[in-house]
């Protein structure tokens, strides 16, 4: 790619060809315009890193900053606002330092690979329990709405001690929250109003009456510590654990179903030895080429990405799912590898900041899987690969349905 | 081999339990790893190399020579 080329401005997101398959300007960006100039929905500009190294650097670096609402920062979705990235619901909660750190512990204990570990069996009977229903219903069925979508929401449900059976206005709530442009500036507006005022009343009930669920335990510690985690960023807290719990989730779960389907030799060779999951579930992170917009950063001062030097003030998109395919990383990078080991993909982040549920979604991911090949071994596409739709309008990357058989 | 780590970048993503639970745990009130086994035996040595390599934070340190 030659210099006058660099200046070119895509589009942000890339379609890609298929929903499977990676954009073609993926290769060519990490090769010759690794810090792109890119347009985003709002109209804004930014750029765009797609090498492991840059959005590894990007994301590790305090500098670049989660403060999206800061003046001068891109805006990503098309909105006024520029919507979840860009609100103030982000701004809530503490960025950087000591208080970061503090909030991320009080969180994080909650989120635990043994905490996780634990929960495993309950995480198994409800998959189970989903399983019994799909195939009640009957081949073939959309395994997204069955199994991919209620199980993460009833396992976030339960940790923060929300209702499940309120999961559909979760739903759309999140959905609206996630918006890039499937919504109109009003509705994601509603959205947000009706979310925020039901997580304040439920923080509130749960201030009156503590249970055992993550939300009345930061409330008593918080307390307890003498420590201050104002009201907005309890309510902030909550709302993020809620979409984050299952959004991402429930997504990776089709994707991942119709990545090892859609070559079937994967799916049998897991059949044939289920000891491959764990390392299945971290390639289909890595291999996921449909992972949603990527993490937005903006930095205040001048600074340099992998040779190229960018402006302060710049808004800084990381494609991560571009990284975890940089055959410079990984070893035949668009070969998916059922047993790659190890895999330091980027799908959960880089450092500080890095995804606080991640031992929670491996655990998810990897216990569908495991009941899926024990339940329905015989489970196949029941569309061919190209016909499967992507989740559109969102940040967030994912397959609308995911019509199976069995 | 020996191992150390870093309690101050860690971020408690909790790979390394999940990985090694012979040799890493999390601390009970705020999630921070806690090393459980400094020299851990050849058997365990692969899995320790993957954990520090698949860290968030580099926070695991491997000493081959030690």
């Amino acid at each position: 790619m030659g210099a006058d080329q660099t200046e070119r401005v895509l589009d942000y997101p890339i379609p890609g060809p298929e929903v499977l398959e990676p954009p073609r300007e993926w290769e060519e960006l990490r090769r010759g315009c690794p810090v792109a100039h890119v347009r985003l929905p709002s109209g804004d500009p930014a750029r765009l890193v797609t090498r492991y190294e840059d959005v590894k650097q990007v994301l590790s670096d305090p500098r670049f900053t989660r403060q999206l609402n800061a003046e001068g920062a891109a805006r990503i979705s098309e909105s006024e606002t520029g919507g979840v990235f860009n609100s103030d619901m982000a701004a809530r909660v503490p960025d950087t330092g000591e208080e970061h750190r503090q909030w991320r512990r009080l969180v994080g204990k909650w989120f635990t690979a043994k905490r996780m570990t634990a929960l495993r069996p309950r995480i198994e009977a409800m998959a189970d329990q989903l399983v019994d229903g799909m195939v009640e219903h009957g081949t073939p069925a959309d395994l997204k709405a069955h199994l991919g979508f209620p199980l993460p929401v009833w396992v976030i449900c339960d940790m923060l001690g929300v209702p499940d059976a309120d999961r559909d206005r979760f739903s759309h709530w999140s959905d609206a929250l996630l918006n890039l442009t499937r919504y109109t500036p009003e509705e994601m507006e509603r959205a947000q109003t009706e979310f925020d005022a039901y997580m304040t009343g439920h923080v509130e009930a749960k201030r009156a009456e503590p249970q055992d669920d993550l939300i009345s335990s930061l409330i008593t510690e918080v307390a307890e510590a003498g420590a201050d985690l104002p009201g907005p960023a309890l309510v902030a807290t909550s709302m993020g654990l809620l979409v984050a719990g299952h959004e991402t989730t429930a997504n990776m779960i089709g994707k991942m179903v119709a990545m090892l389907l859609d070559d079937r030799s994967r799916w049998e060779s897991l059949v044939a030895d289920p000891s491959l999951v764990r390392t299945a579930v971290e390639e289909s992170l890595r291999y996921d080429a449909n992972g949603g917009v990527g993490l937005p950063r903006y930095i205040t001062e001048e600074t340099e990405i992998g040779g190229t030097t960018v402006p302060a003030g710049t808004t800084v998109m990381c494609s991560m799912s571009a990284a975890n395919r940089d055959g410079s990383a990984f070893e035949d990078a668009d070969g998916m590898d059922l047993g790659r080991s190890p895999n330091p993909h980027l799908t959960f982040g880089s450092g500080a900041h890095a995804c606080l549920g991640q031992a929670l979604a491996r655990t998810e991911l990897q216990v569908v899987l495991e009941v899926l090949l024990r339940r329905l071994p015989t489970l196949e596409l029941a569309v061919p690969a190209a016909e499967l739709r992507p989740v559109d309008g969102l940040i967030v990357g994912g397959l609308s349905e995911v019509p199976v058989r069995w | 081999m020996r191992v150390t780590v870093d309690e101050d970048r860690c971020c408690g993503a909790g790979q390394c339990v999940l990985l090694a639970p012979e040799v890493f745990d999390q601390r009970e009130d705020d999630g921070v790893v806690a090393l459980l086994d400094g020299k851990p035996p050849e058997s365990l040595h692969a899995t320790v190399r993957e954990a520090a390599e698949v860290c968030p934070t580099g926070a695991i340190r491997v000493d081959e020579e030690a």
